[in-house]
C-alpha cells in the first residue's frame, strides 16, 4: 500500500466498538472505493472496515486507540470520515439515531 | 412503543447486517466446497465466531453471543425447511438464553415471563424486556428438568419450580396486586400531577445520559430538572472538546422540545473523582474543592462547557444551574463567564443565547440565607448534599447512615424557607434530591410549598398518583 493514508482516534463510547457503532461503521465504510482497515495497535493487525463480522471480532473497548488506514483515490476521505465518526460517539451524543 | 421499535430495529441491523457479510459464512463455503455438508458448516463456522464472543471479558461482547446463536440457529432451521416457531401466548420462555429473535416474535399481550439459566442483564433480550416490562430472570442456573409451572418474580429476580397450592396462591396474589397498583398508577402517567385541592405540582426527571432519553416519553413530564453533565467527563478519558458537548446538550435540549431543560455545569469532585481535575488527597473531598468552586479554579473548563451551553441554547429552553455554590460572588463571578462567553460567540458569528443562570440550593450557607442570592435566575434544592451538610452525616457510611435523614426537622425547616422566599421574591424552586423521588417524603415536600418537583424516570407515574391522593 504505498499511497497510504493513516489515522487513529480514542474511542470514547460508553461500551466501545459494540454493535450499533459496528453497523454505522461498516456501512460508512462501504461508501469509500479506498482499501479501508483498522486496528487496535499501530503496528495491526490490519482488518477490514467493510466486515462487521471481522470489526465486532476486535472487541475494542473505550479509551482504546482505533488505527485507520487506507489506499486508493478517496483514501483521504475514508480515513477522515471515519475518525470523525468515531471522534463524534458515532453521533450518539449529538443527534440520537 | 417507537422505542421498542428503535431497539428492535438496532438488534435487527445488526443481525441483518452480520447476516450481509460475506465473511461470516466464508469458512461454511470454502467447508462446503470441501464436501461438508451445508449445515454441519454453518454450525460449525458461526460456533467458530460464537466461542470468541464468549471467551470476552467484556460483559457486553460476551452477551452478543445470544445474537450469534440467534443467527446460526434460524439459519440451521431454514436449512432443515422448519418454519420459525413462536412462543403460545402468556407463557414462560424457559431456557440457557433466548434469542432475541424469539424475542420479537412472542405475542406477549397476555402476559408471559422469561427465565434463564444463564442469559445477562447486558443482552438484547434483556433491553426489549426492560422496554417492554417483560418479567425477566437471569442466571438461575441448572434448573430441575420436569417443570411444567415456573412462577417468576421479576421484582425480587428469584423463580418458584411447581409452586404448591398455597405458594400458587401468594404468587398470583402478589402478581394482581402488583399489577393493580402498576396499572392503577399508569393512569396518571400522561396526565399533569395535581393535587386533591387542584394545586398543579410539576413533576421534571433527573437523567445523567443520553441513552436514557430513549426509554422516557417527553409527554409523561414537565422536563428535565437536572441533567448531570458528569458523564461527558470520563475518568481517565480526554476532556470533552466544546463541538462534543455543544452535540449532547442539544440533544437533551431538542428532546425538551420547548419545554424546560436543565443543565447542571460539572459538579465533579466530593465522591465523583476525574483524574486531571479533581484534586489528589483531600483530607475531607465533600468539603474540598468541589462543583463550582473546583469550575471557577478551572477557568478553561468551565468556558469550554458554557460556550457549549450558549450554542444548544439556541435550540430550546434551556436552562444552566450551577453546583455547589456558597457565597454571592461565585454566582456573579459564574455569570460574568457566561456573559463573556456569549459574547466571545456572538463577536465569532457563532449561534448562541445566553440561557438563565440558577443555583443548586445544597450548602447549608445557601439555604440559611437564600435572599443574598436574589440573582439567581431559580433555585433547585439539592438534599442529598444538603441533608449530609446539615446532619453531618454521611450516606456512604452505614453507621451513621440513620443520622442522614432528609425528613429531620432542620433539613425541612430549610427546605419551607427557601420555597417560601422564592415565593416572595419570584424565583422559581424546584428540588431535584432523592428524597422527591420517595413517596413516603411527598406529603412533607408539598407541605414545605414546594410545586416542582426533578424525579427518577421510572418513578413518574408512582409519584403522580400519589400527588393526587394528598
Amino acid at each position: 500500500m504505498s499511497d497510504t493514508v493513516n489515522g487513529s482516534v480514542v474511542i470514547t463510547h460508553d461500551v466501545g466498538l459494540h454493535a450499533r457503532p459496528s453497523v454505522k461503521l461498516t456501512k460508512l465504510a462501504k461508501g469509500f472505493a479506498a482499501t479501508l482497515e483498522i486496528a487496535g495497535a499501530a503496528d495491526g493487525p490490519w482488518i477490514d472496515a467493510k466486515s462487521i463480522v471481522k470489526v465486532m471480532a476486535m472487541k475494542a473497548k473505550q479509551n482504546s486507540t482505533l488505527f485507520v488506514r487506507a489506499a486508493g483515490a478517496d483514501a483521504q476521505a475514508a480515513v477522515d470520515a471515519v475518525v470523525g465518526l468515531v471522534r463524534r460517539d458515532f453521533d450518539e451524543a449529538g443527534d440520537g439515531h | 412503543m417507537e422505542r421498542v421499535e428503535g431497539e428492535a430495529r438496532d438488534i435487527l441491523g445488526f443481525q441483518l447486517a452480520m447476516l450481509e457479510d460475506d465473511a461470516l459464512a466464508a469458512p461454511a463455503i470454502s467447508a462446503i466446497a470441501g464436501g461438508t455438508a451445508a449445515h454441519v458448516a454453518w454450525a460449525g463456522a458461526l460456533d467458530g465466531e460464537i466461542a470468541g464472543y464468549e471467551a470476552s471479558d467484556d460483559d457486553y461482547f460476551r452477551a452478543r453471543a445470544a445474537d450469534l446463536h440467534d443467527i446460526r440457529d434460524r439459519v440451521l432451521r431454514h436449512l432443515a425447511g422448519e418454519e420459525d416457531a413462536g412462543a403460545t401466548t402468556g407463557s414462560v420462555l424457559l431456557g440457557d438464553d433466548i434469542a432475541p429473535t424469539a424475542f420479537l416474535e412472542t405475542d406477549w399481550s397476555a402476559g408471559g415471563a422469561i427465565a434463564l439459566q444463564q442469559g445477562s442483564t447486558t443482552s438484547h433480550v434483556a433491553m426489549l424486556a426492560r422496554a417492554r416490562g417483560i418479567p425477566m430472570v437471569v442466571g438461575l442456573g441448572e434448573l430441575p428438568s420436569a417443570i411444567t409451572t415456573l412462577a417468576v418474580d421479576g421484582s425480587s429476580g428469584t423463580v418458584q419450580a411447581d409452586p404448591d397450592a398455597e405458594q400458587r396462591k401468594h404468587f398470583d396474589a402478589a402478581r394482581e396486586s402488583h399489577a393493580r397498583a402498576r396499572a392503577s398508577e399508569e393512569q396518571f402517567r400522561f396526565r399533569p400531577a395535581t393535587r386533591r385541592t387542584g394545586t398543579r405540582i410539576d413533576i421534571l426527571i433527573n437523567v445523567a445520559g443520553i441513552a436514557e432519553l430513549d426509554h422516557i416519553d417527553p409527554a409523561a413530564c414537565d422536563g428535565i430538572g437536572l441533567m448531570r453533565s458528569e458523564f461527558l467527563f470520563r475518568d481517565g478519558a480526554p476532556l470533552p472538546d466544546e463541538e462534543t458537548q455543544y452535540r449532547a446538550y442539544r440533544r437533551f435540549v431538542t428532546w425538551g422540545a420547548g419545554k424546560p431543560v436543565t443543565i447542571r455545569t460539572l459538579d465533579i469532585g466530593g465522591d465523583k473523582p476525574v483524574r486531571g481535575l479533581t484534586p489528589d488527597g483531600e483530607a475531607n473531598p465533600f468539603l474540598g474543592l468541589r462543583g463550582v468552586r473546583l469550575t471557577l479554579a478551572r477557568d478553561d473548563v468551565f468556558r469550554t462547557q458554557l460556550r457549549a451551553l450558549a450554542r444548544a441554547a439556541v435550540h430550546g429552553n434551556l436552562k444552566v444551574m450551577v453546583p455547589m455554590v456558597t457565597v454571592p460572588d461565585e454566582l456573579a463571578r459564574s455569570a460574568a463567564l457566561l456573559d463573556a462567553c456569549v459574547a466571545e460567540l456572538t463577536a465569532q458569528g457563532i449561534a448562541c443565547a445566553r440561557p438563565p443562570l440558577g443555583i443548586m440550593v445544597e450548602v447549608p450557607a445557601v439555604a440559611v440565607v437564600p435572599e443574598l442570592f436574589d440573582a439567581a435566575a431559580f433555585f433547585s434544592i439539592g438534599s442529598n448534599d444538603l441533608t449530609q451538610y446539615v446532619t453531618a452525616s454521611s450516606r456512604d457510611d452505614a453507621r451513621v447512615a440513620a443520622l442522614n435523614d432528609p425528613s429531620h426537622p432542620a433539613v425541612l425547616a430549610l427546605i419551607t424557607k427557601v420555597a417560601k422566599h422564592g415565593r416572595e421574591a419570584g424565583i422559581p424552586v424546584s428540588l431535584c434530591g432523592d428524597m422527591a423521588s420517595e413517596p413516603r417524603h411527598l406529603a412533607a415536600l408539598l407541605e414545605a410549598g414546594l410545586t416542582s418537583l426533578s424525579v427518577a424516570p421510572a418513578r413518574i407515574a408512582r409519584l403522580k398518583a400519589a400527588i393526587a391522593e394528598l
